[in-house]
This record gives C-alpha cells, sequence and structure tokens, in this order.
C-alpha cells in the first residue's frame, strides 16, 4: 500500500502592501492603511462579496488570503465540506477590533456599542467566514501563540489528516493590529490526489515560506 | 419626507457599510431584510442602534420592530411620526 504523504500544495503572503501566491507576488499596492490596502486587492481581484465589506480588518485579511488560496479549486465540489479543515492562530487574537469595540462603549453618555463591530471581537471568527464563504463545515480551530508556531500548526494537521478527520486543511498566521498586519497561509492535501504541490508538508518547510520576504 | 428618506439611505450605507451600494440605488419601498438589501439579524440591531443614536428612538417590541425595519420608509415613517426634536 502506497504510503500517503501530505503536501503543501499553495501558500498565500499578505504582509508590507504586498501579497505573494505560490512564490509570485501578485498584488503590490500602495494604500495608507491595512482596510484601504485589502479593499484595493479585493477590488484588483474582481472578488464578489459584498459580505466583505461588513468585516473587520482580520477578517478581511484572512478571507483574502483564504480566497486567493483557494482561487480556481472549486474546493466545495472537490472536498465535501466536513472534511476541509482550517486551523489559524495568531498572536492578538482581535486585539484590532477589541480597541474599536472599546472605543465605542467607553463614554459613559455615548454609550453606542456597534453590534457589527461587537461581532468580532473573537479571532475564530475569521474561520466562520471563510466556511460561510465555501460551505465548510470540518474541523477548525484558532490558536493564539506568542509568535508563529510551524511546529504546533503541523502537528495538529497532521494528526487532522492521520486520523481522516480531514481530507485536506487550510492552516496559517492571520494577525493584525493597527498598522501592522501578517498573513501566511497554506492549503495542505494528501498526495497522490495532486499532481503536483509547493513541497511536502513538514514544519521546516512551513517555517521557510513563513520567512520569505519577511 | 423624502428629505429624510435621503438622509436614513445614506446612514444605512455608512453604519452597514453598504460602501459598493448608491443611495439611489436603495429602493426606499423594498424590504430590507431577505429580499431587497439582504440583511441579517446583526444589521438588524445596528438598525436599531442607528434609531437610537441619530433619532434618540426606540422600538419596544419585537413586534414593533418588524413593522418599523420593513423598509426605508417605514423607518421614516416611524422618524417622522416620533421623532421629537
Amino acid at each position: 500500500m502506497m504510503e500517503e504523504k501530505y503536501i503543501i500544495s499553495d501558500y498565500c503572503i499578505i504582509r508590507n502592501n504586498r501579497i505573494v501566491l505560490n512564490g509570485e507576488v501578485v498584488y503590490t499596492g500602495n494604500e495608507g492603511s491595512p482596510g484601504e490596502f485589502f479593499t484595493a486587492a479585493y477590488r484588483y481581484f474582481n472578488i464578489t462579496y459584498a459580505k466583505f465589506f461588513k468585516m473587520d480588518n482580520l477578517c478581511k485579511l484572512g478571507f483574502l488570503a483564504s480566497e486567493l488560496l483557494l482561487r480556481g479549486k472549486n474546493i466545495g465540489e472537490v472536498y465535501p465540506g466536513d472534511k476541509v479543515g482550517i486551523l489559524l492562530s495568531n498572536a492578538g487574537s482581535s486585539i484590532d477590533t477589541d480597541r474599536n469595540h472599546q472605543k465605542s462603549i467607553s463614554k459613559s453618555d455615548e454609550y453606542f456599542p456597534s453590534p457589527s463591530v461587537f461581532v468580532y471581537t473573537l479571532a475564530n471568527i475569521v474561520i466562520g467566514e471563510i466556511c460561510i464563504r465555501h460551505k465548510l463545515f470540518g474541523e477548525s480551530f484558532f490558536m493564539i501563540e506568542k509568535e508563529f508556531d510551524a511546529k504546533r500548526l503541523y502537528e495538529q494537521v497532521k494528526q487532522w489528516l492521520d486520523e481522516e478527520i480531514v481530507r485536506c486543511c487550510i492552516t496559517g498566521w492571520v494577525e493584525i493590529d493597527n498598522d501592522r498586519y501578517e498573513a501566511v497561509m497554506y492549503f495542505i492535501q494528501k498526495t497522490p490526489d495532486l499532481e503536483e504541490g509547493i513541497a511536502i508538508f513538514g514544519p521546516e518547510k512551513l517555517t521557510d515560506i513563513y520567512l520569505l520576504g519577511k | 419626507m423624502e428629505a429624510l428618506i435621503a438622509k436614513l439611505k445614506n446612514e444605512i450605507i455608512e453604519v452597514l457599510n453598504l460602501t459598493e451600494m448608491a443611495p439611489e440605488s436603495i429602493d426606499e419601498n423594498e424590504p430590507l431584510f431577505v429580499e431587497g438589501l439582504g440583511l441579517d439579524s446583526i444589521d438588524a440591531l445596528e438598525l436599531i442602534v442607528l434609531l437610537e443614536r441619530n433619532y434618540g428612538l426606540k422600538i419596544a417590541t419585537a413586534e414593533e420592530g418588524k413593522t418599523v425595519l420593513k423598509s426605508v420608509r417605514s423607518m421614516a415613517e416611524f422618524i417622522k411620526k416620533n421623532n421629537k426634536g
């Protein structure tokens, strides 16, 4: 019986007003704020999903990375929705939106918390947005880590794949805090389902890709 | 009433982040939810906050909410009838 291996079939890096997809720079912008950059990229790639504009910046960033990562893959048709896992991580959780929410409730005489801001005061909402977009309902998990931890990502995704809880997985790092943002997202699949991939799935390769252009 | 409807459309676009939408493309008589703008429950909460913050108006019951938030016109009628400002 052929031993199954797992591959990084695609990756997407978004940081410093630049988007890299599988090693190729696919978009560079000079927009002032992260939100403006994400919106400009959204328009550049002709993505049509009205809910994008309602998302907070963490979700916009994660959504944008996943859109490019899964572009043209018809993931909902290739895999059953309950067999696609998502494991994401960051250091600041939803701190960027938490601050916005805090501002809206800081004055007792102007106490008007915004429901549409409040719903994003959880980091794992970004996973929910990706799941809604692609009708995915497999295993998912959002980890808060001090820093990018390739070993933790690898071990958890490998376990899901080994135990056939999922057949493929979106994983990576999605972080934003004020003007500082960074998304590095990977799509992990089993071979020989795919003819070719970027690399064999392993913590060293995840780290190598994470460090590209950093 | 028409000026209020126009103002309300701009406020709705702003609070609901419907930045791709022009005010004139919103039909004030169309349902706001499911059909029409296709708004959801979070948007409903946002519209309730809008009425309170911008017009000092509170919706008393869920039933009243259904009537008031039916369309832009029904929101404007509610404001016109109850706004003391």
